[in-house]
C-alpha cells in the first residue's frame, strides 16, 4: 500500500507536532524549567559527575591529627585492593596527597598565603570533559561514559602500553609493576582488604573511576563517605550538569581553581583554596 | 637406493616413536569429571540460567556479563523465569559456586583450559 501525498501531509504534520511537545519545546517555551525539575534525582543519574574539594576544611582536618588525615585514602585503597608496595617508584595511586606548589605548577607565587605553603592537597583522576588519556589509549581500555562523563577503565582490555600515563598531565594513572598479590605482606597484613572487588593483574594501568560500583547502588564514593565519616565534610560529590546540585551550588558561593586548566582537559575536579 | 634397508628401519622405529603415546593410552579414555555442587546451590536448584545452557556457554554467559557491566554500566541480569541477578562473577557466581576446586577446576583441566578470570578475580577460601 502507498502512502499518498495528502496522507504523507497529514503524518509529517502530525510528526512535527509530536517533536514540539517533547524536550525542544519546553526549551523554546520555558528555557530552564526542564533542568530545575531535575532537582532531586538518585545519585544513580547523574549527567557530569564532578567533585568539589575545600582545601582549608582537608587542612584543618590535618591539622587535628599528628600525622595528618589520610582517611579517605585508606577507605579508597581499601575498598579497591590497592596494595602498598613500600616504594613511590611503583606506588599504585587512586587517591594521594602532593603539596601545594606541585599540585598547581603553572601558578607559582614566592609570596603565597603562609596557610597553604607546602601543604598537602588532595589529588586524584580529574575525570576530565576532553580526556587525553582517552585519544590515545589503542584499544579503547579506557574510554569515557557517555552517560555520566566518568572515565573508566576497562582492566581486561588494557595492554599495558603506558601511553595513557604519559599523556595523563595530572599523573593520574599507574602502572601495576608487579602482580598486587604479591606486594609485601608485612605492609599490607590483611590483603585483599575487600573481597566483593577484583585485584588487577601484572602490565595493566589503573586509576580512580569516581567509585562507579557505588555510584551505580546510589552510594557515594568511598573517599567521599570516609571524609563525612569523620565529619569534615571537604568533600563534595554531585552533577556538574545539574545547575541546582550540590556542587553547583558550592562553585557559585565559592572561588574554585583546578589543575592546569589552560590544556583544555576541562577537569571535573574543583578545588576551594 | 643406497642403504635402503637402514632407511626403511629408520623410518619404521621412527614412526613407532611418534605413534608410541597412542598405543601407550589406548583404551585409557579419561573419565570426564563430575562437578560438585555446594549445598547452596543444590537448595538454589536453577542457576540464571538453564543448566544445559550454563553447562556449554557459561563463558559465553559471563563475556556478555562482562561486556555490559563495564562499558555499558548496566549491571542486572534478568533471567528467563523473571528473576533478576546482580551481574558479577566474584559475587553473585561464586556466592552459590564457592568450591571452586570441584566445581571449575577439574573440569577446566579436563578440557585444558585454562582462563585468566583468577589473575584479577578474587576465589573464595575453601575448606582443605
Amino acid at each position: 500500500m502507498g502512502v499518498d501525498r495528502r496522507e504523507f501531509l497529514k503524518i509529517a504534520g502530525m510528526a512535527a507536532l509530536f517533536g514540539l511537545g517533547g524536550k525542544a519545546a519546553i526549551d523554546i517555551f520555558a528555557p530552564g524549567e526542564l533542568e530545575a525539575s531535575m532537582e532531586g534525582l538518585p545519585l544513580t543519574k547523574g549527567k557530569r559527575w564532578a567533585m568539589v574539594i575545600d582545601i582549608p576544611k582537608c587542612l584543618a582536618q590535618q591539622a587535628k591529627g599528628k600525622d595528618g588525615c589520610k582517611e579517605c585514602i585508606i577507605a579508597c585503597h581499601r575498598a579497591h585492593n590497592v596494595p602498598d608496595w613500600g616504594n613511590p617508584k611503583i606506588a599504585i595511586k587512586w587517591i594521594w596527597q602532593e603539596s601545594f606548589e606541585h599540585s598547581f605548577p603553572y601558578q607559582p607565587n614566592p609570596f603565597i598565603q603562609e596557610g597553604l605553603r607546602n601543604q598537602p592537597v588532595i589529588l586524584l583522576c580529574n575525570h576530565c570533559f576532553n580526556p587525553p588519556c582517552v585519544r590515545v589509549c589503542p584499544t579503547q581500555a579506557t574510554f569515557k561514559r557517555k552517560e555520566d562523563g566518568i572515565v573508566c577503565m576497562d582492566m581486561h582490555r588494557c595492554i599495558g602500553c603506558r601511553f595513557c600515563m604519559a599523556a595523563c598531565p595530572y599523573g593520574s594513572r599507574s602502572f601495576n609493576w608487579g602482580n598486587p598479590r604479591k606486594a609485601p605482606k608485612e605492609l599490607n597484613p590483611d590483603y585483599p582488604t575487600n573481597r566483593a572487588y577484583p585485584e588487577r593483574s601484572k602490565g595493566v594501568v589503573e586509576k580512580c573511576d569516581f567509585c562507579i560500583e557505588l555510584i551505580s547502588k546510589g552510594e557515594l564514593p568511598a573517599c567521599v563517605q570516609a571524609c563525612d565519616k569523620i565529619k569534615a565534610h571537604a568533600l563534595t560529590f554531585g552533577d556538574l550538569a545539574d545547575s541546582e546540585s550540590n556542587v553547583r551550588k558550592l562553585l557559585k558561593q565559592r572561588y574554585t581553581i583546578r589543575r592546569k586548566p589552560e590544556l583544555g582537559t576541562e577537569p571535573n575536579l574543583f578545588y576551594i583554596v | 637406493m643406497y642403504d635402503g634397508g637402514k632407511i626403511i628401519v629408520g623410518l619404521i622405529i621412527g614412526l613407532g616413536l611418534l605413534l608410541s603415546p597412542f598405543f601407550y593410552n589406548a583404551g585409557k579414555a579419561a573419565k570426564a569429571p563430575e562437578r560438585e555442587l555446594t549445598p547452596k546451590a543444590k537448595e538454589a536448584k536453577a542457576c540464571v540460567a538453564p543448566l544445559s545452557y550454563m553447562r556449554e556457554s557459561h563463558f559465553t554467559l559471563l563475556d556478555e556479563w562482562r561486556q555490559t557491566v563495564v562499558r555499558d554500566g548496566e549491571r542486572y541480569y534478568k533471567a528467563s523465569d523473571g528473576k533478576t541477578f546482580y551481574k558479577s562473577l566474584q559475587v553473585t557466581c561464586l556466592e552459590c559456586h564457592s568450591n571452586y576446586s570441584k566445581f571449575c577446576l577439574q573440569c577446566h583441566n579436563y578440557v585444558d583450559v585454562a582462563p585468566y578470570c583468577w589473575d584479577c578475580h578474587i576465589l573464595p577460601e575453601e575448606k582443605k
